[in-house]
C-alpha cells in the first residue's frame, strides 16, 4: 500500500476512533460495547430491538464478538474466536446511505480513486433472530471489508421503517489498511503495541476453554436456566432483560457447538429454541411500546 | 412516431438477476403498450449493476380513435329492451341509428372512443409495472413501501424527448441519470437514447452487457498472451463479472508458485468462486499458472498498483488458508480419521457416517464379485476410507472438493492409484452427462456409495414423492443404472444386493424407463421385458433393445398385430368357456394345411427362441419369432377358429394359446402398445 509508510499508517485503535468520529459527525449515538457475550454486533439491543417500531434511530458502536468454533489457539493468522465488529445502524435508512458508507471508508484511507470498491450481492439471514434483509458484502480490491444490509424483518416482524445496517470486520479491515498478513502483527496503537501483545494469550486460553475445558453439563443447565428465565421475564412484561437471556442462551449454544456435543439434528432444535426466545422478546417489546405489529 | 427511453436507476443489482430483469422489463412494457393498441419498432433492453434500461423505437404518439358499432334490439322492440340497450352503450335514444337489415329494421349504436396519448398510457402503466415487478425477492428501504431489488434511486423516462409524467414510491420520472459511481459522479440530462448511450459512455458506463463481456474477454486474451499463457474462458464467470462492473478493467495478478502444490481444483474454486477471478494455464503443459485475471470497475489513478497488490494479498490469504488446511490434513492418516465419522449423524434412522462407511466397505467387497477384474480388498479399502475426507479441514472449508481431497491424501499415504481413484470417483456419475467410472475398484465403490443410500432410505420408508426428493435418490438410482449398463455388469439387484427392499426394484425400473426414453426406447417395451421377472439391467436393456428393433420392422409390427388378434380371440372365448387354453395342441385334430403349418412353425420357433434366450442372442430370438409371421397370417386367412366341431374349436384355440405362450416366452407382448 502507498498508505503504509510509517508516518501515515493507521493503528487499529485509530481506525476505530476515526470511524466513531465520522459517524458521530453524521448524527449517530456512539455507544460502548454491550456487556454480554454475543456472536455478532447484530445481537446488540441497539440493533435488534431498535430495528422494530416507528422511531428514528442512528447509532454506531464497537461490539466484541465471540465465535467459539472459530478459535485456533492463536495459531491461525486470520481466525479468532474473539474479535471486534464496528456496527452502524441508520433508521430509516437514508437515501444517500451508500455515499455515507463510502465516505467512512475514505476516512480510513480507502478512497475510490485508487481502490476498486464493489457492492456484491449478499442476502443476510439470522435463523436465531428470525431476521432477514437484503444487501451486499462490500469488496475493496477483492477483499470483503463490510456487510451492508437493509433489514426487512426482525424477530419475525416487518421492519417499518427499514433500518440500514453496516458491519465492519475491524481486524480484517485493519489488516488490509495496514498491509499486514497476520492479525497478530497489526499495530494496535502508535506506541509499539501489536494486536498479538493485546490478544494472543487470550486466544490461546479461550480456545482451550471453548474446545476442551468448558463444562458441558453446566452449559446444558445454563441454557435451560436462560430459557426459563427468559420465559418468566416475558410473563413479567420485561422484554429487554428477557432478550438478554436470549443472547446468553445463544452464546451458550455456540459454546456447546464448539465442544462438539450437539448433533446435527439437535442443532436445529437449539436454533429454534433461541429463535422462539428472540421472537417472544420482540413481541413483548412491540407490545410494551404499544406499536402495531 | 416517438422513441421511448426508460431507465430505472438503483443501488447495485445482483449480477445473476440483471439479464432476466431487463428481459422482464422489455416484455412487461411492450405488453402494456400492446394492450392499449400501441406497437413500436425495435425494443432493446440493457442492464448494468446500477440500471435497467429499455428503449422502444417508433411508437405512435397516441392510440388510434376507435369507432365501435353495436347492433341493438329491433326498431319496434318494447321500450324496456331499448332502455336496457341504451344503458349498456351509455347513449340516448336520439343518438341511435335505425338501419335496414335482411332481418328487418334494427337500432344501431356507434360509440366513438377518442385516442389516448401514448405518454398517458405509459404514465398509467409504468408505476404499476414497477410496483409489481417480478423480482425473485425484493426489499423496502427508508420509510417507503415500494419494493425493488435494492433501493430505487431515480427514474428517467422520455417519450419523443419529453418527460413522461409519473411518480412512483415518491420518485418522479425525469430526464437525467448518473454515470459511473466513482469515475464520473454527478447527474446529467439526456434527450434520447442515442444521446443517453453516448453520454453514459463519456461518463464511463458501458450500457450493453454483451459489449462489456466482449471487452473483458478481449482484454483477458491480450493479458494472457502477453504473459505467454492460455486464458481459461468461462461463460458463466464472464457474465457474472460483466454484471459486477459498468466500466470493466481486467488486470493481471499473480500468486506464489508454491501454492501450486495445493490441488488445482481447490485453487480454481478459491479464485473463480470466491473471488470471481479468471484462471490461466501454461500453454505447453496445460497446468494451472500462478497468475490470475481480476476485473476492476475503475481505471485506478495509480495505474492499478494498489488494486493489484490488494487483490493479490486477498488471494494469497485465501490460498494460504487452503495450504494450511492441506498441510495440516496430510499430517493425519485417513484411517485415523475414521473414528470421527462416528460423531456425524448421517440420518437419525440410518446411523452415523461411520456406520455408513462400514456398510459401504462390506458392500463394495461383496460387489467386487460382480465386477470383472475387481480386487475385493482394494474395493473394501477404498470404501472404508471414502468418507474420511469429510472430517478433514479442507473439505470442512470447501465441501465441493469432497472425494478429490480423500484421493489426494490417499495417494500421499501410498495407497494405489486404483484405491485413490475410487475415493475420488465415489460420487460419480453425478448426472446424465457426468463422467461415469470405468475402472473396477472405482465402479465397486461408486456403486456401494449409491446402493447404500438407496437401500437405506427405502428401508426406512423415505422414498421420493412427486414433489420432493430430499436425499437425491433419483440421481443415485440413475448413477447405479449408468454404472451397471456402461460397464456391462451382470447383477440381479434383488438377489445380489443384500437387504434389498422389495419396492426398490420398481423404483429402478421407473428410473430405467426415464433413462432409456432419452435413448428412444419406449417404456411399454421395457414393461414387456421386465414382466419376464428379471432385474438384471444389462439383460433387460439388451432384450428391450432387440425387441425395439424388432417391433420397428414390418415383420415385427405384423406379428404384433397377429398376437393381438390371437389374444383378443382367446380373451373372449376363454371368458365364455371359463377356462384357459394352455394345453398342448393335438396334432391329430389339425385338418387344414395352414393350421398344420402354424403348429410346426410354432414348435420350431419355440425351440429356437428358447435357445437364443439361453445364449442371450436376442436378435436371434427375434428372428425366430419373425418366422411366425407368415404362418400366423395364413392361419387367420384360411381357418375359422370357432369351428362347429367343439373339439376342433378347442384345438384351434389351443393353437392360439401356443402363439401367446411362444411369444410371451420372449417378452410379454400383451403390454406392448400399438
Amino acid at each position: 500500500m502507498a498508505e503504509a509508510s510509517p508516518d501515515t499508517i493507521l493503528s487499529f485503535q485509530e481506525i476505530i476512533m476515526r470511524l466513531q468520529a465520522y459517524w458521530a459527525r453524521h448524527g449517530c449515538v456512539i455507544l460502548q460495547p454491550y456487556d454480554l457475550e454475543m456472536g455478532a454486533g447484530t445481537f446488540h439491543t441497539a440493533t435488534t430491538l431498535r430495528a422494530l417500531g416507528p422511531d428514528a434511530w442512528n447509532a454506531a458502536f464497537v461490539q466484541p464478538c465471540r465465535r467459539p468454533t472459530d478459535g485456533r489457539y492463536g495459531e491461525n493468522p486470520n481466525r479468532l474466536q474473539h474479535y471486534y465488529q464496528f456496527q452502524v445502524i441508520l433508521k430509516p435508512s437514508p437515501d444517500n446511505m451508500q455515499d455515507l458508507y463510502l465516505g467512512s471508508l475514505a476516512e480510513i484511507g480507502l478512497t475510490a480513486d485508487s481502490h476498486d470498491l464493489r457492492f456484491v450481492e449478499d442476502d443476510w439471514e439470522s435463523p436465531t433472530l428470525g431476521a432477514w434483509g437484503l444487501g451486499w458484502e462490500v469488496w475493496c480490491d477483492g477483499m470483503e471489508v463490510s456487510q451492508y444490509t437493509y433489514f426487512q424483518q426482525m424477530g419475525g416482524y416487518d421492519c417499518k421503517p427499514v433500518s440500514g445496517e453496516l458491519t465492519y470486520g475491524l481486524e480484517r479491515l485493519a489488516m488490509f489498511v495496514q498491509g499486514v498478513d497476520n492479525v497478530y502483527d497489526l499495530a494496535y496503537n502508535d506506541a509499539g503495541m501489536s494486536y498479538g501483545d493485546v490478544f494472543l494469550e487470550n486466544e490461546r486460553q479461550q480456545s482451550a476453554y471453548n474446545f476442551e475445558v468448558a463444562s458441558t453439563e453446566k452449559l446444558f443447565a445454563d441454557f435451560k436456566a436462560a430459557q426459563d428465565e427468559s420465559a418468566a421475564l416475558i410473563e413479567a412484561k420485561l422484554p429487554i432483560p428477557a432478550y438478554e437471556q436470549c443472547v446468553k442462551a445463544s452464546h451458550i449454544f455456540n459454546l456447546l457447538d464448539a465442544r462438539g456435543v450437539i448433533s446435527v439434528t439437535e442443532r436445529q432444535a437449539y436454533i429454534l429454541r433461541v429463535r422462539d426466545m428472540a421472537k417472544a422478546s420482540c413481541a413483548a417489546w412491540i407490545a410494551k411500546n404499544g406499536w402495531e405489529a | 412516431m416517438a422513441d421511448l427511453l426508460l431507465e430505472l436507476f438503483s443501488e447495485e443489482i445482483p449480477a445473476r438477476l440483471q439479464k432476466k430483469a431487463s428481459d422482464d422489463l422489455a416484455r412487461l412494457v411492450s405488453d402494456a403498450l400492446a394492450d392499449a393498441g400501441l406497437t413500436g419498432g425495435k425494443a432493446e433492453a440493457f442492464a448494468t449493476p446500477r440500471r435497467l434500461t429499455l428503449t422502444i423505437a417508433d411508437l405512435p404518439t397516441e392510440t388510434p380513435d376507435v369507432s365501435e358499432e353495436r347492433r341493438g334490439p329491433r326498431a319496434d322492440a318494447p321500450d324496456k329492451a331499448i332502455e336496457g340497450f341504451l344503458r349498456g352503450v351509455g347513449l340516448t335514444r336520439d343518438q341511435l341509428e335505425v338501419r335496414e337489415t335482411p332481418k328487418g329494421e334494427f337500432l344501431f349504436a356507434v360509440i366513438e372512443k377518442k385516442g389516448v396519448k401514448t405518454a398517458e398510457v405509459l404514465a398509467t402503466a409504468l408505476p404499476e409495472i414497477i410496483r409489481t415487478f417480478p423480482w425473485p425477492k425484493a426489499q423496502r428501504w427508508g420509510a417507503g413501501d415500494l419494493r425493488w431489488i435494492r433501493p430505487l434511486q431515480s427514474i428517467l423516462c422520455l417519450l419523443g424527448g419529453a418527460v413522461v409524467d409519473f411518480t412512483v414510491g415518491g420518485i418522479a420520472a425525469g430526464d437525467s441519470t448518473e454515470g459511473h459511481r466513482f469515475m464520473a459522479p454527478g447527474r446529467f440530462a439526456v434527450t434520447d437514447f442515442t444521446d443517453y448511450r453516448r453520454k453514459l459512455l463519456d461518463a464511463k458506463v458501458i450500457l450493453d452487457p454483451a459489449r462489456r463481456m466482449t471487452l473483458i474477454a478481449d482484454s483477458c486474451q491480450t493479458l494472457a498472451s502477453a504473459a505467454g499463457l492460455d486464458w481459461v474462458r468461462d461463460e458463466g464467470l464472464l457474465a457474472e463479472v460483466a454484471g459486477l462492473c459498468e466500466w470493466p478493467v481486467p488486470m493481471l495478478g499473480g500468486f506464489a508458485p508454491a501454492f501450486l502444490a495445493v490441488p488445482e481444483e481447490v485453487l480454481i474454486l478459491k479464485m473463480k468462486h470466491d473471488q470471481k477471478y479468471f484462471v490461466l494455464r501454461d500453454k505447453a503443459t496445460g497446468k494451472l499458472a500462478p497468475k490470475f485475471i481480476f476485473t476492476a470497475n475503475i481505471e485506478p489513478r495509480d495505474g492499478g498498483t494498489l488494486v493489484t497488490s490488494g487483490n493479490e494479498r486477498v488471494l494469497a490469504a485465501r490460498l494460504a488458508d487452503a495450504q494450511f488446511f492441506y498441510e495440516t490434513d496430510k499430517k493425519t492418516k485417513l484411517a485415523d480419521l475414521l473414528p470421527k465419522l462416528d460423531d456425524i449423524v448421517f440420518h437419525a434412522k440410518l446411523g452415523t457416517v461411520g456406520d455408513r462407511a462400514r456398510r459401504m466397505e462390506a458392500l463394495a467387497r461383496h460387489l467386487a464379485d460382480f465386477i470383472p477384474g475387481c480386487d475385493a480388498e482394494d474395493a473394501a479399502t477404498a470404501a472404508r476410507l471414502a468418507k474420511a475426507d469429510l472430517v478433514t479441514g479442507m473439505v470442512g472449508e470447501i465441501a465441493e472438493v469432497q472425494g478429490l481431497m480423500g484421493a489426494d491424501y490417499a495417494r500421499h499415504e501410498g495407497y494405489s492409484d486404483a484405491v485413490a481413484d475410487a475415493i475420488a470417483d465415489q460420487y460419480s456419475p453425478k448426472g446424465p452427462s457426468d463422467r461415469c467410472p470405468t475402472t473396477p475398484v472405482s465402479i465397486a465403490v461408486a456403486l456401494a456409495e449409491k446402493l447404500d443410500t438407496l437401500v437405506g432410505f427405502f428401508a426406512i420408508g423415505e422414498k421420493p414423492t412427486g414433489s420432493g426428493d430430499p436425499y437425491a435418490l433419483r440421481r443415485a438410482a440413475l448413477g447405479v443404472i449408468r454404472l451397471v449398463l456402461e460397464n456391462g455388469l451382470r447383477i440381479n439387484l434383488e438377489k445380489d444386493v443384500p437387504d434389498w427392499p422389495a419396492d426398490l426394484s420398481g423404483f429402478f425400473i421407473d428410473r430405467l424407463k426415464v433413462q432409456q426414453r432419452d435413448k428412444g426406447i419406449r417404456h411399454d417395451l421395457i414393461d414387456a421385458v421386465v414382466a419376464k421377472g428379471s432385474d438384471d439391467l444389462v439383460w433387460i436393456t439388451a432384450l428391450t433393445s432387440a425387441l425395439s428393433d424388432f417391433v420397428a420392422t414390418d415383420d415385427g409390427a405384423n406379428l404384433l398385430a397377429g398376437y393381438k388378434r390371437a389374444s383378443n380371440i382367446l380373451a373372449i372365448e376363454e371368458k365364455k368357456d371359463g377356462c384357459r387354453y394352455s394345453d398342448p395342441v393335438n396334432t391329430d385334430l389339425l385338418a387344414e394345411e395352414s393350421e398344420k403349418a402354424l403348429a410346426e412353425a410354432l414348435a420350431v420357433a419355440r425351440t429356437a427362441a428358447a435357445e437364443a434366450l439361453e445364449t442371450e442372442d436376442f436378435a436371434a430370438a427375434m428372428t425366430a419369432l419373425a418366422a411366425l409371421r407368415a404362418p400366423i397370417d395364413a392361419f387367420f386367412d384360411g381357418v375359422k377358429v370357432n369351428a362347429d366341431d367343439a373339439n376342433v374349436r378347442a384345438n384351434r384355440l389351443a393353437l392360439l394359446g401356443e402363439i401367446r405362450h411362444t411369444m410371451n416366452h420372449v417378452a410379454d407382448f400383451s403390454v406392448i402398445e400399438g
